[in-house]
Formats: structure tokens, C-alpha cells, sequence
């Protein structure tokens, strides 16, 4: 085989590493160069550029290879799949970063990789990539490395010394499913990585509170991903298992990826469209248990037979089988109920408490507080406004309801 | 000195003139500041100061008295999220923002809790303008992208690089970006060029030049080939969302971006690609055990409460490659006790109906629509009753994997109940029996369940029904072998 060239190499690897929906670059300790080296971490995450896809670009995100042992169905880069396959140097992987760092195109790397060798190698070369860029290039920037769910402890607690983040990938929400698609994981030995990763989190993190020079241990958490729509399980299914894996396992973040076709697809999944719109529900009900209080049960209430609505939102889907929790005074209610109001987020609702220290407010006052008043007017009350009949209206959800969106191909 | 007033300059006297304020640059927050502390000391109404900055301080409104107040003698107290809100604001593009920063900060003195009501009109509009610097200065931090340029050897050192960018900002804000540039690049020699300043670092002191525009920056860069075929590798064609790109990355920045150019290319071919990567074939060879490993998978299935009480899921059976699939309503006691569809009484009508039609039932998919038994207790016997909606559609999940896997040409649906696992759809029989009906994935033939043939009570009835049953098998057939 002809030698490849490095722009062969990084088209090959970065096409393998996209099926990774996380790119966050946030929420690390902060850091600059005004010392020596070269970056900064600033707290707030930088999306450097966005796909045609929607996906923010905030890291080089690639794999170190694509040869891989195991034969997970839906990876493109499964031992059967007759892909392109390619290899970076630790060295080039390195030089890559740096350079594109340099540029302002990224704010630091997402290194994953097929697992060659052995777990052991794999993970020891993962480890050699975060720690030159950190020792001899004294890079600031934003390291997120995978960890290899069989390589020995020892080497992937040193990914955490070196990285922000580590992650591993739960895969898939059941774990039949894990069985039937990817026959050399095993859902134990995944949890029991995840349970050291947050051990050793947690530990590094009080230690830092009594010593200053402790050594810090991924200090943006750990992640996970789940791959939506390749096995049987229902939305409330997907939403129990992430809420278990943010509880057991201090995760920072649980990606929903929705299954899209790869090239070169193995036999055991049907090929589809990636359900898109299911995606979006689930990460909108994430975000409602992290940060609206909601509970799991409140998002299997809102759902139908399992399944979330795909044409409303599961708040509103929520709030339409709840009539009863309506409407909600915003001049008077706590804050617990005022999250649950359909169309007012989170800072809406932290203005309303502000402001309302101040004065009554009107329909006119939260109107300027919100993307849409209609959303949210059949749901509150305010000095000057009650509904009527209108949260007891059968159509309701009509009314409400997105008309059907065009086709985002005219949007661009 | 006294004197009677003027009659003729009544007027102009009820109107106190005009004062005036020229501030160093549009960003010139200490002016500003300075300027409204001593206008505010001396209550100077906001109506009456005319506020300029930046090329406009130059113009011909030279009329207006333009001396400054005199510096306050006391502290003035303002709440603590007015300078931080202010500071922000002030950069922003718009000309009447000095004024309406001084007009908000006049109403402060007189509301002190003004800040918190976020649902005033000016407080919002403030607001607002702060949050659009906030993003522009965000958005700069994020779409800057530099190009190295070699600079000669100085001396006898060897030859260094410089990393130059040409960027335009929407809002005032190129100071305020330089920190952030500085502490992530402090050991880079580098120059921001834009339309109204431009920044220089050393690798130790920052300075400024003049506006430049863009034929002073470098066109290419070493890396940017690099850069642009990672941005289309990492783009997944099967996935487009060009709504959520443009919401984050708006258009006017593309003509500084050396990957947007791409964009366009990336958005034309995206949907063959996707078409291509759908259309795939799957390897015959395989799938005999895919739809094992998927039987597997089924047993655990809890997508309904049916699985409660039975024996286990009943999974389709047949060659993974058949060219004709048989769905039925769902596994019944013999069925659920066997582990296998259609081996009960209606089996056997079925049985003789394929045998009839010239079907060899081990060529045929056989499945259902439901695969877990559902029934009630009658004394001892389970009593076969009919799925509802909500499971036959939970149950689909499966139904889909095992068509999308067989890819058979033609699909009988015996039944309403098949015809909703198959199309989502309700359909009455009698009427759409008979007509083959496109489907996803080859042509379905809708036919009567032989367990409806079996209760039927009137003899005539029920052999018209099975001979209707026998003639669909032989359409779906003949579409198998043709289709």
C-alpha cells in the first residue's frame, strides 16, 4: 500500500471519529500561557466552527487509528467493515494539535481510537499523545481522551492525570442490545471503568481542596454517550439509564447520538435516517432533569406508551397531561413552578424572581422575557391576565403545537 | 454683572443649550464614564447632552457648550451590575447607546432597584445590547483565524513566524478581545487586523495600529488545506441541520472563514450520500444471524406490560433472505408454549392455505405483528384477546427490524392488526383485500386471518373467506417471484 499522505490520514480518521456526538470544551480549571506554552481554558467552552450538520467544531476531534479488534455492529470502524484504514503517529497526532491550535481553529483535541494491539498499547499511546502535548509543547488547551474499557487501570488513571475529561461510551440503553451489536463489550466491565473514573475524580477533587498542589484528575468530569434508535429501548427506558449514570457515576454529561447510517453498514442493523427529532426530545428531557427538577417519572408521565411526542416538546407535553398544575401565578409562585411553565427556561424564570422583587408583573413584562408569549400565556397568570377556558381546551396541543417545519434544505 | 433678559432671547433661554461630550474612541469607557459621573453630579437631564464618540466626535456639531461639569466631590454609588452591564453596552455599535447608558443610569439614581426589573423597556434594551457585544466578543474568540507569515531573520537569529488575521467585528469590541488573545497566545508573535483598529503582540508588549482592511492580511496558510478537509471529514452528511449551523455560525462571518467555503459543496452532496449510505445491500450471508441475535434480544423486550405471563417472546421464523413474509396478529397459547408462530389451529389453516397456493412454508418469513401472548384467564385456560393500538405500535420496533433485515418483495398481513404493524394504518379487510399496496420496502397484500376464517359460523361464509385466503397467497407469490 502506497504510503499515505497526512491529509489522507486525518480525512480517513476524523470520518471516524464523528459518530462522537461530544465536543464540550467547558467547565475545566482555569489556565493560560502568560507563563510559558501555549493556550488557555477560560471556563466557557469556544465552538470554533459549526458542520452543515448542526455540531459545533470546538475540538480536533480524530481517532489515533481506525484498525480495530472488536466488531461492534454499528461502528464504521468494526474489524468487518471494509473502511480506509489509517494510523497517526503519537508525533503527528501531536504536531496536528498544535498546529491547529495555533490557527485559533480549535480549542484542544478529542482523541479516541480502535483498539490495536492490545487495550494496553491502545490506551498507553492515547496517554503519550495528552502527556507531550502537556510536558514538552506545555499545551493549556483542552485534552478529552476516551479510555479503553480493558486496558489496566493503572494506565487509564493516567489518562485523567493529563486529560480535562475522560469518557467511555455506554453504547447502547439495553444491555441485550449491547450483546447483539457489540459482541466484545461487555456492559460490566464498561461500568466498572466509569466507577473507578469517579472514584478517582472525586478523590483528586477533595484532595485539591486540602492541598494546592495535589494533582488534579480530569477536572471537566466524565462523560458518556448512548447510540438512539439501533435497539428496542423506549425514550422513558433511555432517560431512566441516563439518570442512573449521572447519579452512580457523577457524569457530567450523557450524549443521545441518533443512529446514522454508516458507509459499509454491517447486516445486523437496517439502514435508516437517523431519528433526528427523537434525538432532540431526549436531550431536551435531559436538560429538564438536570436543570428544571424534573424526575424521571415526570418525563415517563409526559411520555405516550414510552415514547415522547415527537411534534411538542416533553415539557409541554407534560404540562398538557398536568392541566391541573395550571395556571401558574408568576407573581406569586415558587420556583419549582414556575420551571415547570412551558416556554419559560430557566433564566426566564430567574429574571421573573428579580424582578418581581421589584414589582408585579404584566403579560406585557413576560412577553419581553420570552421567545413566544403565545406558549406560555395559556399557563400563567398575571396582574393583568388569566386564561380563561383556554387550558382546558381539547385543542390545545394544536394550538401550541410547531405548524410542520420546511425543509431545513431552503433554510441555508 | 446683571441685566434685564433680553426679550428677543426668551426662548432660547427656557431651552438651556445643548452640552456636548466627545469621547476619545467608540470603546472609551473611562470617558464615558468620567463624563457621566460629573454630568450626573451637577444633574445635568439627559435630554439636554448630546453624546459623540470615535470619527462622529469630529463632525460639525460643533455648536453646544462642550465643557465637562467639574469632577464630583463625593463618591457616587451605583448598584454593582451597572458598570459591568455599561461597560459592555458601550461597545456596541449602535450610536444612542452612550446616551441611553446615561439615561439608565440617571433613572438608577432615582430607582435604585430599576437594575432588577428586567421587564423595564430601557433596562431590556440595555440588556440586550450588552448580550449582543457579549456573543460578538464570544464569536470573535471563536471565528479569528490566524495565518502564519515567516518574518525575515533579524540580526543573525533565524527566521520567526508571525500569525496574522483578518477579522470584522459587528460591535466595538477589538480591545475588549485582547486579553483573551493574549493569554492564550502569549508566547506567539501576533497581529489582529480589523476594519477599525488593529492589535499587535510580541510575545510581550501589545500595541495598536490604525484600521487596515483586508488586502493587508496574508492569503493562505500552510495548514488550511488540513483545516478544511477536517471540517468536511467531521461533517455527517446522513444528519443535515443547516438551521442549527447558521443560528451559531451566521452567514456574516462565512467570508472570513477559510472552511465556510465548503459549505455550500458539503450541502449539495449530502443527500446522495446519505441516499447511498440508506440503500446499501446487506450481505444475505448475515442475516440469517442477525435475526437470531435479535430473537435473543427480544426476550427482554419491556416495551409493553405483555410480557408479563407468557412463556417468552414468540420472534419471527424463516429464511433471512425469503422473498415473501407472512405477519400475522400475534403468537397464541399453543404458539407461546412452542416458541414458534402459527402452529395453533390457525397454523394449520394457514399450513393448508400455503399448501394450496403452492407456497413452501419453509421458504416463507413467518411473524406477527404483536409477539407476546396476550390473553385473559378463563377458569384455566388463557383466553386469547385482541392487542390494542398502543402495544401493536410499541411492538413495531421489532416488526421493522425483521423487514428491514428480510427486505421481503411482497408481505401478507393477515388481518387489521397486521396491516397496523406493517403500515401504522387501519384498513378494513374486505376492502383492501386483493390489490397489492406499495410499501417501504416491496408490496403488501392484505388478507383474512385464518383464525377469523375459524369463527366463522356459517359454513358458506367461511369457505368463501378461505378461498380468498388461498387466492391472495397465490398474488403475493406471483409479486415474490416478479417483484
Amino acid at each position: 500500500m502506497a504510503r499515505m499522505s497526512l491529509k489522507d490520514k486525518l480525512e480517513v480518521l476524523a470520518d471516524a471519529a464523528k459518530y462522537d456526538a461530544s465536543c464540550a470544551s467547558s467547565g475545566t480549571s482555569k489556565r493560560d500561557s502568560s507563563k510559558g506554552g501555549i493556550g488557555s481554558t477560560e471556563g466557557m467552552g469556544i465552538c470554533h466552527a459549526y458542520a452543515p450538520d448542526g455540531r459545533c467544531i470546538s475540538l480536533l476531534k480524530i481517532l489515533l487509528t481506525n484498525y480495530c479488534q472488536f466488531d461492534c455492529h454499528y461502528c464504521i470502524n468494526r474489524k468487518s467493515s471494509s473502511v480506509r484504514r489509517a494510523a497517526f503517529t503519537v508525533q503527528e497526532v501531536v504536531d496536528l494539535t498544535i498546529g491547529f491550535y495555533r490557527r485559533n481553529y480549535i480549542e484542544g483535541l478529542f482523541l479516541s481510537s480502535g483498539i490495536i494491539r492490545s487495550p494496553d498499547h491502545t490506551m498507553e499511546q492515547l496517554v503519550e499523545v495528552a502527556r507531550k502535548l502537556r510536558e514538552e509543547h506545555g499545551f493549556k488547551g483542552y485534552i478529552h481522551l476516551k479510555t479503553i474499557p480493558d486496558a489496566d487501570p493503572e494506565i487509564v488513571a493516567q489518562a485523567g492525570l493529563w486529560a480535562d475529561r475522560v469518557s467511555i461510551n455506554i453504547e447502547l440503553p439495553t444491555s441485550g442490545a449491547l450483546t447483539r451489536l457489540a459482541p466484545d463489550k461487555s456492559e460490566q466491565r464498561i461500568t466498572s471503568t466509569m466507577g473507578d473514573m469517579k472514584n478517582a475524580i472525586v478523590e483528586a477533587k477533595d484532595a485539591s481542596r486540602k492541598f494546592k498542589s495535589a494533582p488534579r484528575f480530569a477536572p471537566a468530569g466524565q462523560s458518556t454517550q448512548m447510540i438512539v434508535g439501533a435497539d428496542a429501548a423506549t425514550d422513558v427506558q433511555i432517560i431512566d439509564r441516563a439518570s442512573s449514570l449521572y447519579r452512580g457515576y457523577g457524569m457530567r454529561r450523557v450524549y443521545y447520538s441518533a443512529f446514522s447510517p454508516i458507509p459499509d453498514a454491517s447486516a445486523v442493523l437496517p439502514l435508516m435516517r437517523p431519528p433526528l427529532m427523537r434525538e432532540h426530545r431526549l436531550y431536551q428531557s435531559d436538560w429538564l432533569l438536570r436543570f428544571y427538577g424534573y424526575e424521571p417519572f415526570d418525563i415517563r408521565d409526559a411520555s405516550d406508551g414510552g415514547m415522547l411526542p415527537l411534534d411538542i416538546d416533553p415539557k409541554l407535553a407534560w404540562a398538557l397531561k398536568f392541566r391541573d398544575a395550571f395556571p401558574v401565578d408568576v407573581n406569586r409562585a415558587e420556583r419549582e413552578r414556575l420551571l415547570r411553565v412551558p416556554g419559560l427556561g430557566v433564566k426566564a424564570v430567574k429574571t421573573i424572581l428579580a424582578t418581581r422583587r421589584y414589582r408585579k408583573l404584566r403579560l406585557d413584562d413576560v412577553a419581553r422575557l420570552t421567545q413566544s408569549i403565545a406558549k406560555v400565556r395559556p399557563f400563567i397568570v398575571t396582574l393583568d391576565w388569566r386564561p380563561t377556558v383556554l387550558t382546558d381546551r381539547s385543542d390545545l396541543r394544536r394550538l401550541l403545537a410547531p405548524a410542520q417545519e420546511q425543509l431545513e434544505l431552503f433554510a441555508a | 454683572m446683571t441685566s434685564a433678559i433680553d426679550p428677543l432671547t426668551q426662548d432660547t433661554m427656557r431651552a438651556p443649550p445643548a452640552r456636548v461630550v466627545r469621547l476619545d474612541g467608540e470603546d472609551d469607557w473611562d470617558g464615558w464614564r468620567d463624563a457621566a459621573r460629573r454630568f450626573l453630579a451637577a444633574r445635568v437631564e439627559p435630554e439636554r447632552i448630546v453624546w459623540h464618540a470615535g470619527e462622529s466626535a469630529d463632525d460639525l456639531f460643533a455648536d453646544g457648550d462642550d465643557t465637562l461639569p467639574p469632577e464630583p466631590q463625593l463618591e457616587m454609588r451605583v448598584p454593582r451590575h451597572f458598570p459591568q452591564l455599561a461597560q459592555s453596552a458601550l461597545l456596541h455599535s449602535d450610536p444612542e447607546r452612550l446616551a441611553l447608558l446615561y439615561r439608565l443610569l440617571w433613572q438608577i439614581t432615582e430607582h435604585p432597584g430599576l437594575l432588577s426589573d428586567q421587564a423595564d423597556p430601557l433596562v431590556r434594551r440595555v440588556e440586550l445590547m450588552a448580550k449582543a457585544v457579549r456573543r460578538d466578543i464570544h464569536k470573535m474568540h471563536a471565528f479569528v483565524r490566524f495565518r502564519e507569515v515567516e518574518t525575515p531573520a533579524v540580526d543573525d537569529g533565524a527566521p520567526t513566524s508571525r500569525f496574522v488575521a483578518w477579522f470584522e467585528p459587528e460591535h466595538h469590541i477589538v480591545r475588549a478581545t485582547a486579553g483573551f488573545f493574549v493569554r492564550r497566545f502569549a508566547q506567539m508573535a501576533w497581529s489582529i487586523l480589523t476594519p477599525e483598529l488593529c492589535i499587535h503582540w510580541d510575545g510581550k508588549v501589545l500595541t495598536e495600529s490604525p484600521g487596515a482592511d483586508r488586502s493587508q492580511a496574508p492569503r493562505e496558510d500552510a495548514l488550511e488545506e488540513m483545516w478544511k478537509a477536517y471540517y468536511a471529514s467531521i461533517f455527517n452528511p446522513a444528519r443535515l441541520k443547516i438551521g442549527a449551523m447558521t443560528r451559531e455560525m451566521p452567514r456574516k462571518y462565512w467570508k472570513n472563514l477559510p472552511e465556510a467555503q465548503l459549505i455550500a459543496p458539503l450541502i449539495a452532496g449530502a443527500q446522495a450520500r446519505e441516499a447511498h449510505m440508506v440503500a446499501q445491500q446487506v450481505a444475505p450471508a448475515e442475516r440469517a444471524g442477525t435475526l437470531h441475535a435479535l430473537a435473543e434480544e427480544a426476550q427482554g423486550c419491556r416495551r409493553c406490560p405483555l410480557w408479563k405471563g407468557t412463556n417468552g417472546c414468540v420472534f419471527g421464523e424463516g429464511p433471512g433472505d425469503a422473498r415473501l413474509m407472512i405477519v400475522g396478529e400475534q403468537p397464541g397459547d399453543e404458539e407461546d408454549k412452542a416458541h414458534r408462530p402459527f402452529v395453533g389451529p390457525a397454523g394449520g389453516v394457514l399450513d393448508r392455505a400455503l399448501d394450496e397456493a403452492g407456497i413452501d412454508r419453509g421458504e416463507v418469513y413467518l411473524t406477527n405483528a404483536v409477539k407476546h401472548f396476550k390473553y385473559v384467564m378463563r377458569g384455566k385456560r388463557r383466553l386469547h384477546q385482541k392487542p390494542d393500538a398502543p402495544e401493536i405500535d410499541a411492538c413495531r420496533w421489532w416488526l421493522d427490524q425483521e423487514i428491514g433485515l428480510v427486505r421481503p418483495r411482497a408481505t401478507v398481513m393477515l388481518g387489521a392488526t397486521a396491516v397496523r404493524g406493517v403500515t401504522g394504518k387501519t384498513a378494513m379487510i374486505g376492502k383492501a383485500r386483493g390489490t397489492p399496496m406499495p410499501l417501504a420496502q416491496g408490496v403488501g397484500i392484505v388478507t383474512w386471518h385464518p383464525s377469523y376464517i375459524l369463527r366463522l359460523p356459517e359454513r358458506d361464509a367461511a369457505d368463501r373467506a378461505y378461498a380468498g385466503l388461498v387466492e391472495d397467497l397465490r398474488l403475493a407469490a406471483e409479486q415474490a417471484s416478479t417483484g
